[in-house]
């Protein structure tokens, strides 16, 4: 699919098996915590507001990072739970599911993560997460007009946000057996 | 799901979209010369050039992580590694390789083989101290912050001003792993 201009984002975005919109949610924070981007198509709840929600979902992540590497037992060296981490350091999760959720998680070694909150059937979304970031790449981190580290907000940007609107369309739907 | 290997040099190469090797060449010399008549001294102009590198670094870092398919960025030998084979490669075209490690794995060498900024060009007798390539060390250091690293970058051999090849020092200051950014008040 040739979306921009000469150069097909890679990878493609991933086929649909099923119609309809399975994502609730989409944040995306760098690594300061600054949270770039925040989406939702379908949230009946809200409990916190936006930034204590958006600090709460950065703990999480960080709390889960340093919780997953510390526990790999595949790995020998392990630093005290809660130490700072380098990017790719240790294992990191990439999506935990509850009965009414579940949240997949992407992170780049320059530290934007990207974090898509779906129907719990849903299948596995890193290659949808990995499309977000090429998105942004060629949206967002191209654009002369953002400021690094900024939300991502100014009209300049209005094709991110386009293409992030059709986003659920493109989420897989796969029925766990 | 098997972890993806990062792509090769040549195949991101292959098919990113090119852009024309002498408009590059001669838009980088204007801007080049358009920085020396503004700003006249020497010393200045690189300080420029390498603040301008420092600004392209910190957002091509992710369109190459995006590219190139890579998920971790904490051993600095692999990174050096990575930024030769893969980076020159898939950005300016040019293959460059790494030498003259040091004994604690913290300094390196990244040697290029050819130079597409430099092609048609002479330094002339006013400008000797001019380090015509410095964006390129800027780049190197504002990647490299956005993953962690802390590095200093500087040219050891520059064929402008009469040596046989292009050389880069890139030595790892130190690796700032990510702090818990809020405070802990609530």
């Amino acid at each position: 699919m040739q979306f921009f201009g000469g150069s097909d984002v890679s990878p493609s975005p991933p086929a649909t098996t099923a119609a309809g919109h399975n994502a609730n949610m989409m944040y995306m924070f760098n690594r300061n915590g600054v949270c770039l981007f925040y989406r939702e198509w379908n949230r009946p709840l809200r409990t916190l507001n936006p930034q204590q929600d958006h600090k709460l979902m950065f703990g999480l992540l960080f709390s889960l990072k340093s919780l997953t590497a510390k526990m790999d037992p595949t790995s020998g060296d392990k630093g005290n739970l809660g130490m700072p981490q380098l990017p790719g350091q240790g294992c990191s999760f990439h999506s935990f599911k509850t009965n009414t959720y579940k949240l997949s998680f992407m992170e780049s070694p320059s530290g934007i993560k990207i974090i898509l909150v779906t129907h719990p059937k849903t299948g596995d979304l890193r290659e949808s997460t990995k499309y977000i970031y090429n998105l942004y790449v060629e949206y967002v981190a191209k654009n002369p007009m953002y400021s690094p580290g900024t939300p991502i907000s100014s009209g300049s940007l209005v094709d991110f946000r386009n293409y992030l609107m059709g986003l659920s369309l493109f989420i897989k739907l796969e029925v766990a057996n | 799901m098997p972890a993806v290997p990062p792509r090769s040099g040549d195949a991101i190469f292959a098919s990113i979209e090119r852009v024309n090797a002498e408009l590059f060449t001669l838009t980088y010399g204007a801007i080049v010369r358009q920085l020396l008549t503004d700003l006249e001294e020497v010393d200045e102009v690189n300080k420029q050039l390498d603040q301008m590198g420092y600004n392209i670094g910190i957002r091509l870092i992710d369109e190459f992580l995006a590219k190139a398919n890579i998920s971790r960025c904490v051993d600095f030998k692999e990174t050096a590694d990575v930024i030769a084979k893969v980076g020159f490669k898939m950005f300016l075209g040019i293959s460059a390789s790494v030498t003259n490690w040091d004994a604690d794995g913290t300094t390196c060498s990244i040697v290029l083989e050819d130079n597409p900024l430099v092609d048609f060009v002479e330094l002339p007798d006013t400008c000797q101290g001019l380090y015509y390539c410095n964006v390129l060390s800027g780049v190197i250091r504002g990647a490299l912050e956005m993953v962690s690293m802390k590095t200093e970058v500087t040219w050891v051999r520059d064929m402008l001003r009469g040596d046989d090849a292009y050389e880069l020092q890139v030595k790892l200051l130190k690796q700032v792993p990510e702090e818990y950014p809020y405070k802990d008040d609530e």
